[in-house]
């Protein structure tokens, strides 16, 4: 099956036979592509009980859960990878959740939607409103995307909480770009860190 | 209530430690089978009943006529799917339904009544390996509980942890709370203040304590339902009269429905079998069974040498086990690295939700077995 490209990136570099938490899995598909080609432990997160439903039917170790309650009781270390996509923008605190991923696993992939894309800056500099884009789809009032963030901000959040960037991905219109001027052309952005 | 019919019964070869110290000797388990075991003895499930279940799980209860309490999950074509699977329930020690219990001949000939030693959920557990041991079955496909059958399930991964390969957890806990034991005393106080009671010596008698037997099963029931779900089915709607009686008859439905719950239970169980299973359940905290001293137990040890894969559903309206009890499983088998799924099922019906019709746990229950 074919992977969102943000998560295609993550596969690629998931390291085989490793231990793996996806939070906020949705309907599990990249924790069944990790399991099924890398031979790795995979657990998931997920806040809607009908994904979780659907993942438990797959086979997938699944919880029903909150991520920005529910990741305090894992233990410290119990992840080589834990995986936050596009999850980020919609946790009461994101400084909070990217310590957490950090805590439970050694290393931590985040991918979230860019704002800082021209298309969503031509939005509000020229339409004079908040962007609905084929990246962030739903009006100001309704979205989950509470915090809204851009690459440069992210590098920064990074910065300012002791986490290393390993590498970075970007991608416009489901193709991967290159990294030069990411902040203007990319309109998602998948990091990899540790500490 | 009436003499157990006879079912299937296994004569355990050997005597039956227990957790209080004592031994139970020639003991019997009596249980239901449905669909063909593999001959390779893979697709064996084993399905563990609540406190007032019985074996008959998907066939007729040979007492009352009803049909099997799972019976909307267990058969050919259901989620549990007796086409693909062996699906066994055994009467646990303690009960009334053929398996040994107060009712049961004791070594003088007599029933044993309050001479039944106290028993505990892991003796249960143990009388049901025993019975897998007769069976021939070392790994079940899935061991599958609901309420007293879940922490049964919970007890077998915990002790028996090569025993079986998935387990199913459904509207549990893994320790009985203080609410829990105050509403089970309700009920035992209300059989042992029965004088028919006659301190467990009744079965040579005329009499039984069914009074306080269904006083007992009327308090209990209305910790299965939910607020929501007695006022949509009952209200305050009077039963067969249009003003009040200015009387204790039963005016309201709800009152006739408990008095009709209550004396219908007295037909199919025993009494004294009410107060060990009770006990047994007040008893049950799995965390202190692995405690090394006491209050130092942490449930993730519990679970410590388990490789099954686990999946445990709560239901939003129930307030016996509410959905905390399961998620504090949840995170000890987290602890513990075991593989575990979870969810919350929305459903009106309180703590019962689980025997009643649900789409949605019928696929969750599936698609765990797949």
């Amino acid at each position: 099956m074919t992977l969102r490209p943000d998560l295609a990136a993550i596969a690629a570099h998931v390291a085989k036979g490793s231990r793996v938490l996806d939070i906020g899995c949705g309907d599990g598909a990249l924790m069944a592509e990790l399991e099924s080609t890398l031979g790795v432990d995979a657990r998931g997160l997920e806040l809607n009980p009908a994904q979780v439903e659907r993942c438990v039917g797959r086979g997938l170790s699944v919880v029903q859960g909150d991520a920005d309650r529910d990741l305090a009781n894992y233990p410290d270390k119990a992840f080589d990878y834990a995986i936050l996509s596009q999850t980020l923008q919609t946790a009461e605190r994101p400084d909070r959740m990217l310590d957490e991923l950090l805590r439970v696993g050694t290393k931590a992939f985040v991918s979230f939607p860019n704002f800082a894309h021209w298309r969503t800056r031509a939005a509000l500099m020229f339409g004079g409103r908040m962007p609905v884009t084929s990246a962030l789809p739903l009006s100001w009032y309704e979205t989950q995307n509470i915090h809204h963030v851009t690459i440069d901000d992210f590098r920064e959040l990074a910065r300012a909480k002791g986490a290393r960037i390993e590498r970075g991905w970007f991608f416009a219109n489901e193709k991967q770009i290159g990294a030069p001027a990411a902040n203007w052309r990319a309109e998602f952005a998948v990091f990899e860190l540790s500490r | 209530m009436a003499t157990p019919p006879t079912s299937k019964s296994f004569a355990l070869p050997n005597d039956l430690p227990l957790d209080c110290g004592q031994a139970l000797n020639k003991v019997e388990i009596a249980y239901e089978s449905y669909g063909e075991l593999a001959p390779d003895k893979s697709n064996a499930i084993l399905i563990c009943h609540a406190l007032t279940g019985d074996q008959y799980i998907a066939s007729p209860h040979p007492v009352t006529g009803k049909p099997g309490w799972w019976e909307r999950m267990v058969g050919p074509g259901k989620p549990i799917d007796t086409n693909r699977f062996h699906v066994i329930c055994a009467n646990v020690i303690g009960s009334c339904m053929g398996s040994t219990g107060p009712m049961s001949e004791g070594p003088d000939g007599k029933p044993y009544a309050m001479q039944f030693p106290v028993i505990t959920i892991r003796d249960m557990v143990r009388g049901l390996v025993a019975l897998l041991d007769g069976l021939g079955i070392d790994r079940l496909h899935t061991v599958v509980g609901g309420s007293m059958g879940g922490m049964q399930a919970l007890s077998l991964a915990a002790n028996w942890p090569d025993r079986a390969e998935r387990v199913l957890v459904i509207a549990s806990t893994a320790r009985h709370s203080a609410q829990n034991i105050a509403f089970h005393e309700v009920g035992r106080q209300a059989i042992m203040a029965d004088p028919a009671w006659q301190d467990g010596d009744y079965y040579a008698s005329d009499a039984s304590p069914d009074n306080g037997l269904a006083v007992a099963r009327m308090a209990a029931h209305i910790t299965y339902l939910s607020e929501e779900g007695l006022t949509a089915k009952f209200g305050r709607r009077l039963q067969d009269r249009s003003s009040k009686s200015f009387g204790f008859d039963a005016d309201f439905q709800v009152e006739s429905y408990l008095r009709y719950q209550g004396s219908g239970f007295t037909q199919r169980f025993d009494a004294n079998s009410y107060l060990y299973i009770t006990r047994a359940m007040d008893y049950f905290d799995l965390a202190e069974e692995f405690a090394s001293t006491p209050g130092s137990g942490k449930l993730a040890d519990a679970f410590a040498g388990a490789s099954s894969r686990f999946c445990l559903v709560s239901f939003d309206t129930d307030w016996l086990y509410p959905t905390a009890e399961s998620r504090h499983i949840v995170h000890a088998l987290n602890a513990a690295g075991a593989k575990v799924s979870f969810v919350e099922l929305s459903a009106p019906h309180g703590h019962d939700s689980f025997l009643l019709e649900h789409a949605a746990l019928d696929r969750v229950v599936q698609g765990f077995l797949e």
